[in-house]
């Protein structure tokens, strides 16, 4: 059943606690990085039944935030170096963060150095506007895509 | 000049709203904005539509939308270009289509549509006689159409070369010579060597020659033609220049060299620039900023060529995507962006 799978086997972890945070949306308060991370920790992996988080996919740690320029940074590690699946965590990552965040802004998201095989043309594809608006027209990736954000599967 | 040029500012003249999406690219009607002929651009959006804009010259000079061409494009319309006489309109889309609207007694009707790219067409550009045109795709490759009686379109080349998708196409101001920049981070020259429509790859300007490091969004030419600027995802403008343009239309070819590179202006992705008549170049850029840059005149030997006139910070609230110099006597600019806008800039001292 599992023949197929790019990463058949894969290390699952706990869900970290949650700290309630009330504060969030609001004017004054500065986005940090557990903002961020609250609102993708829960997206599930394109190829298995649990969260970014669960998989280590994603950790606070991986995402920085500079408020005053406007610039989040997101660092993701996927599960094996040869993850086909990663341009389409990528894609998950930046629709989430369009529909909850303020759109300006400006959102860069890269694989960790040295965990995927084609760092650099990962990378570059994941930051090309134009490419990632055109693959989001593509029905088969949006609903991948959907999936991944709305699934109630976890 | 040098004085007056410092003091010059660019001052928003008007925020045009209506797209409902990013609006990708914009294109001034060249046959506007003269012989009291109103200025009017057309614009293209994620939206999956194009907007027809036109300055009402009677009273305010503020531009209204004319119209909204909404029927045809199924997915976003990436680009959008008017032929030289003004009267037909390209716009190529993310549904791999480009289609010709022609002005019918005030409507814009679609009245061919170009289907061969398998996928996203990214760039539509007229020649400056209007019989060609130019598509490009993520299919890589780059398209070159006959436009015929009756606005019958004919493919008749298809270029393979560029190794990534290709961003964007632009034929030169006054000789049938193709560009085309890709995510391959190249440009590359096409013509025309026999006369069986036999286009070659003529030269590729990439990393070897000076080029750029990243994806090459944008070219322009300047008035003459014997210039080109590019810009990149490497955040550098590029400029390049040629021997003599005119060699190309005997067969030869007067290779394109690096002159010089614009560096450390922009923060983030440039991805549009365009050459003024007056030798003023405009750039916008991920980074939310307009720059204007004009050749150096004071410049000492080996000093920079090209300086910054002014940086216009906070343009749009978000990325521009496009800035275009518009054909009238005023010094018009204007800017589209994914804030969803167009903005109508005048450059005044």
């Amino acid at each position: 059943m599992t023949l197929g799978l790019i990463n058949a086997n894969p290390v699952v972890h706990a869900k970290k606690e949650r700290i309630a945070r009330t504060d969030y949306p609001h004017a004054d308060h500065a986005v940090d990085p557990l903002d961020i991370y609250d609102f993708v920790r829960d997206i599930r992996d394109p190829e298995h039944p649990y969260s970014l988080e669960q998989l280590s996919v994603l950790s606070e740690e991986s995402i920085t935030v500079d408020d005053k320029l406007g610039l989040i940074l997101i660092t993701f590690t996927p599960t094996v170096q040869h993850c086909s699946m990663a341009t389409v965590i990528g894609l998950c990552l930046r629709v989430k963060l369009k529909h909850y965040f303020p759109p300006h802004y400006k959102v860069d998201i890269k694989v960790s150095p040295g965990s995927h095989a084609d760092e650099e043309s990962v990378n570059k594809q994941l930051n090309d506007k134009e490419r990632v608006a055109a693959a989001l027209e593509n029905p088969n990736l949006r609903q991948l895509v959907d999936e991944c954000l709305y699934s109630n599967e976890l | 000049m040098g004085m007056a040029i410092e003091s010059m500012e660019l001052n928003e003249v008007e925020t045009l709203e209506g797209h409902t999406d990013r609006v990708w690219s914009l294109d001034w009607n060249p046959a506007t904005g003269h012989s009291g002929i109103p200025l009017l651009f057309a614009s293209s959006s994620g939206d999956k539509t194009v907007r027809v804009w036109e300055q009402n010259t009677l009273s305010s000079n503020r531009f209204t939308c004319k119209a909204v061409l909404d029927e045809t494009h199924t997915r976003t319309v990436r680009s959008c270009a008017w032929s030289p006489s003004g009267k037909l309109l390209a716009t190529a889309s993310f549904d791999a289509t480009t289609a010709l609207w022609e002005n019918v007694g005030g409507e814009f009707e679609c009245v061919s549509t170009l289907e061969g790219h398998e996928n996203e067409v990214k760039s539509v550009c007229w020649n400056a006689s209007g019989n060609l045109l130019a598509t490009c795709s993520r299919d890589k490759s780059v398209w070159i159409w006959e436009v015929q009686q009756g606005n019958d379109v004919e493919c008749v080349s298809v270029l393979q070369g560029h190794t990534q998708d290709v961003k964007m196409v632009k034929w030169h101001p006054t000789m049938d010579v193709l560009f085309s920049c890709s995510y391959d981070n190249t440009i590359k020259v096409w013509a025309d060597e026999g006369e069986s429509d036999d286009w070659q790859c003529v030269q590729t300007l990439g990393e070897p020659n000076k080029g750029h490091t990243s994806t090459v969004w944008s070219i322009s030419f300047n008035a003459s033609g014997n210039k080109m600027v590019t810009c990149s995802d490497d955040l550098t403008l590029k400029v390049w220049e040629t021997e003599n343009i005119e060699l190309q239309s005997a067969g030869e070819f007067a290779p394109w060299r690096h002159l010089y590179t614009l560096t450390d202006y922009h923060d983030r992705t440039i991805f549009s620039v365009h050459w003024s008549r007056e030798g003023i170049l405009a750039s916008g850029a991920a980074d939310n900023a307009i720059r204007l840059f004009v050749d150096n005149n004071e410049s000492e030997v080996d000093g920079p060529m090209f300086k910054l006139l002014l940086k216009k910070e906070k343009a749009h609230d978000m990325d521009i995507n496009c800035v275009q110099w518009s054909p009238g006597e005023k010094p018009l600019l204007a800017s589209a962006s994914d804030d969803g806008t167009i903005k109508v800039w005048e450059l005044a001292s």
